[in-house]
């Protein structure tokens, strides 16, 4: 299986190996395995129920597996908190967006930037410098971060007031200013419009291009899966049934029957 | 053996005062998510009126027909009277913020508890009031080495009986399962066709109702009461309510049958003073270990 | 943005227009030479309710944790100081920080197994920890609590030998000296990366999480801020009356704390003020109306909802200490 596209193993960022999720009687995930290369944009892809969202969550610490193993970086990361596992490098958004409503965009990015600083109870309290200077740097990453995703001018708005979309990217900003080596997007393109599709595609290939980061994505929304993946896994009923570039998943047939099988209309 | 039997017994007995008010509790949280803290005061004023009904209305009606009646009238009169306060106090103080949130509505219910107490007060007097003697014959059974009031024994069957009416309704009839539906999910319920407002009528009836008969109950059981005892019955009750897991009626009524044993084994092999605090560890302890009480679900929060 | 004065304090107040605090302060300075001792003595347990209202606000405010056993945290502050007052003759002043930390490790100790409880369910393990402290004290444990009578005699405080406070007007001043310094630190807290984190969990306790912040250590750290500051109101009203006992600490007294939150609005200062002068001055103001006076209270807490359910003064977000941004691209690009 020589992949032209992929790196060799040694640059493998986030590896899953034999991870079970069981949910009640039910098996959302069982023993599913996933490499993650540096650099790529790896889509994960799937019918409804297929698991994928399970897969994100006990990747980023919000569920903890029965089986199974989650090593990030070369390090094991398995039931880790989730705030400890965005400290390691991992950050994540959510299919149905969840930011802080009543904080103003500026505060929902400058919330990213907590753990990369370290001012206690005693510095907030009496505002010392070291406070000060923490502050300012946390709030020129928000300023950086809010610009680069356009919304510069909702700064002070509150996150519940600003356009779907908008908040869809302020995620993705929020997300970024926790300085993620991978970031971890769920379905990030669900209820944009094509124009705002396109745009978080060209976003995509721009971060990626510019940052060391690595993207690994859900995605309903087969032009997207196929305009900007560099490898695509395919799930359903909680296992991996193919994996491979984009163009041998379009057309490969287990990956049809699993969607038109049963879940049509869907993709 | 014969300790522990007899504090069983009277475990029940006030443990199915407990249910009784935990009952209506758990409806109101169920269907609108919010704690009602007004209902430890529809418990006391039923008390009340059954105490005015029992000293002046049927005094007269007592002493003819036998005591059975008067306590069959004082309980009908209260739970009529304290159902129509539950709805006027549901119509003129939750119904209007409810859509405000939970917070605001928890404010008004305190509110409307500071309300009702004193409303007690202006009506009934600060001090306390004392049910007639002898409503109930003073008579006693003896099971082998234990021994049982008569009182005790309508007491109990008349809340179980009333429980199980009501476990009935919610779990076997249509309009039970309406109401069911709306605390699962009010907006797919309301899809369904189901009328939020009767249900709202339904649980604000009913619970407040529950709470003024085992208010009659408490006066026959204890023959003292006062305006503020809704608080503390409240507090119980509200505990019963968590302990069995919120929002789920069996599990109220086991809840509070649970906590009143509970608390009639610590004040006899604890000690009778720190008994109230031995329950509010046990519940403590319960929660540590099963976030969402004895018989809550386990609930994974869909991310 | 080396001009570093200008990232303090002041700004910080930009919320508000900046004469409500100055006027504010000036009333509360100049009040006492015009009042009497009766009406100072209002004045200064609007001062204490002011106090808890501030250290409710941490938990419940900023944070959204139900909290309705908050009396339990400033009986804790109040018996610590009038047991080791009466017994120790420690000095007063010399107790305020030891009530605090009193109060504040106490709520570590009963937090920590409880604080992973959602909701209704942590709600109900506050009352539970309210009771039991009450309960307690009642049970007179090691004979130290005095039980129902609770403990005699709590000194004054003494600055120096000859500087006593025990005039209305001078615990006026120190009440509410401690509630102005309160004050400074909440709203530093408020503007830095604690306050946005506990607001972030208040928002959103799972996104909080995802976003890195750690959710368990930061609740525990409102509850033990929020207790410490109980435990400060707890010494002070100590020893204003002598004396303390059971009866002041009940479950209705954390209700009223959780009603000066929400009326004024949650997460805001004024806002606690506002909800605290409501609660102290109201049955004061409405004594003539004698037994009805409740009846209107209750009444007015319910309309008072419909009216503003958000609260009177809730907290304003916005440009508050941020440097206007387009200015600052701006000035990047230069």
């Amino acid at each position: 299986m020589a992949m032209p596209r992929r790196l060799a193993d040694n640059d493998v960022v986030l590896k899953t190996t034999g991870i079970t999720k069981i949910f009640g009687g039910l098996r959302a995930v069982s023993d599913f395995d996933l490499s993650v290369h540096k650099g790529e944009i790896l889509s994960l892809i799937g019918p409804n129920g297929a698991g994928k969202t399970t897969v994100f969550n006990v990747v980023t610490g919000i569920y903890s597996p029965e089986h199974g193993d989650v090593v990030f970086l070369g390090k094991k990361i398995t039931g880790r908190k989730p705030h400890s596992i965005v400290s390691s490098g991992i950050a994540r958004t959510f299919q149905n967006i969840r930011l802080f409503p009543d904080m103003t965009c500026l505060e929902n990015i400058m919330a990213g930037q907590h753990c990369r600083a370290r001012s206690g109870i005693f510095s907030s309290v009496f505002r010392t410098p070291a406070m000060r200077r923490e502050e300012e740097r946390i709030r020129t990453v928000a300023e950086q971060r809010i610009a680069q995703v356009e919304l510069a001018p909702f700064a002070h708005e509150l996150a519940k007031n600003i356009a779907y979309g908008s908040q869809r990217m302020l995620e993705i900003a929020r997300a970024l200013a926790t300085e993620p080596r991978l970031l971890v997007l769920d379905e990030p393109s669900s209820g944009l419009n094509p124009k705002e599709t396109q745009d978080l595609m060209s976003f995509l290939k721009r971060l990626i291009a510019s940052e060391d980061l690595t993207i690994l994505l859900i995605e309903h929304d087969m032009n997207v899966v196929m305009g900007i993946s560099d490898w695509v896994v395919v799930m359903d009923e909680g296992k991996k049934i193919a994996e491979g570039i984009p163009d041998a998943i379009y057309n490969n047939p287990d990956v049809i029957e699993a969607y038109l099988g049963r879940d049509e209309g869907e993709a | 053996m014969q300790l522990l039997l007899e504090q069983l017994i009277n475990g029940l007995t006030i443990g199915s005062f407990y249910a009784l008010i935990a009952l209506g509790y758990s409806m109101v949280y169920g269907v609108l998510k919010l704690i009602n803290f007004a209902h430890g005061d529809f418990f006391t004023m039923g008390s009340y009126i059954g105490y005015t009904m029992l000293v002046f209305g049927i005094a007269a009606a007592t002493a003819q027909f036998g005591p059975w009646t008067g306590m069959m009238v004082a309980l009908v009169v209260s739970a009529l009277g304290i159902a129509l306060v539950g709805i006027l106090v549901e119509r003129s103080a939750y119904r209007p913020v409810y859509r405000a949130g939970r917070l605001p509505a928890v404010v008004s219910a305190l509110g409307a508890s500071i309300f009702l107490q004193n409303t007690i007060m202006v009506i009934w007097g600060p001090r306390y009031q004392a049910y007639p003697a002898e409503l109930i014959p003073a008579m006693r059974f003896q099971f082998g080495q234990i021994s049982i009031t008569l009182l005790q024994v309508i007491i109990l069957a008349l809340s179980f009986i009333l429980m199980a009416a009501l476990y009935t309704i919610v779990q076997k009839t249509a309009f039970g399962s309406a109401v069911r539906a709306t605390a699962h999910d009010r907006n797919t319920a309301a899809l369904m066709g189901i009328n939020f407002n009767r249900v709202i009528l339904f649980i604000f009836t009913l619970g407040p109702a529950l709470g003024a008969m085992a208010g009659v109950m408490v006066g026959m059981y204890y023959r003292q009461i006062s305006f503020t005892m809704g608080w503390n019955y409240g507090l119980k009750a509200f505990t019963a309510t968590i302990l069995g897991g919120i929002g789920n009626l069996p599990g109220a009524m086991f809840g509070g049958l649970i906590l009143g044993v509970l608390e009639m084994l610590g004040a006899a092999y604890i000690s009778a003073a720190w008994k109230d605090v031995f329950v509010f560890l046990i519940l403590i302890l319960v929660l540590i270990f099963r976030p969402t009480g004895l018989f809550g679900e386990k609930t994974a929060e869909k991310v | 943005m080396g001009n570093g004065k200008s990232a303090g304090l002041s700004k910080l107040f930009t919320t508000t227009p900046w004469y409500v605090p100055v006027l504010f302060s000036a009333l509360v300075v100049i009040y006492p030479f015009f009042a009497t001792d009766y009406f100072i003595d209002i004045a200064f347990f609007f001062g204490i309710y002011a106090l808890l209202g501030l250290s409710l606000n941490i938990v419940l405010g900023e944070v959204g944790l139900f909290d309705l056993g908050h009396a339990g945290f400033y009986a804790i502050g109040a018996y610590v100081t009038a047991i080791l007052n009466t017994r120790y003759q420690i000095p007063i002043l010399a107790l305020l920080p030891v009530s605090a930390l009193a109060a504040g490790l106490f709520a570590y100790l009963v937090c920590s197994p409880i604080i992973h409880l959602k909701g209704d369910y942590l709600c109900i393990v506050t009352i539970g920890m309210g009771e039991i402290v009450r309960l307690a004290l009642i049970n007179n444990p090691f004979d130290l609590t005095g039980g129902p009578n609770g403990v005699f005699g709590v000194d004054f405080p003494k600055l120096s030998p000859n500087l006593v406070i025990d005039s209305s007007i001078e615990y006026y001043f120190l009440v509410w000296a401690v509630v102005g310094l309160s004050i400074l630190g909440l709203i530093s807290l408020q503007h830095s990366r604690i306050g946005r984190a506990w607001n972030c969990i208040r928002e959103d306790t799972v996104a909080a999480g995802a976003t890195g912040i750690n959710v368990r250590h930061y609740k525990l750290l409102a509850f033990v801020l929020g207790a410490g500051l109980a435990g400060v109101a707890g010494n002070i009203y100590a020893s204003k009356l002598m004396c303390v006992s059971p009866e002041s600490f009940t479950f209705w007294e954390s209700c009223l704390m959780f009603c000066i939150v929400l009326i004024g609005g949650m997460g805001s200062i004024p806002g606690v003020l506002i909800g605290a002068a409501f609660i102290s001055l109201f049955p004061e103001i409405f004594r003539p109306f004698a037994m009805y006076r409740m009846l209107v209270f209750g009444s007015v807490m319910i309309v008072m909802m419909m009216v503003r359910p958000g609260g009177f003064w809730p907290r304003k977000r916005g440009g508050v200490a941020f440097r206007s941004l387009l200015e600052d691209t701006g000035n990047g690009n230069a």
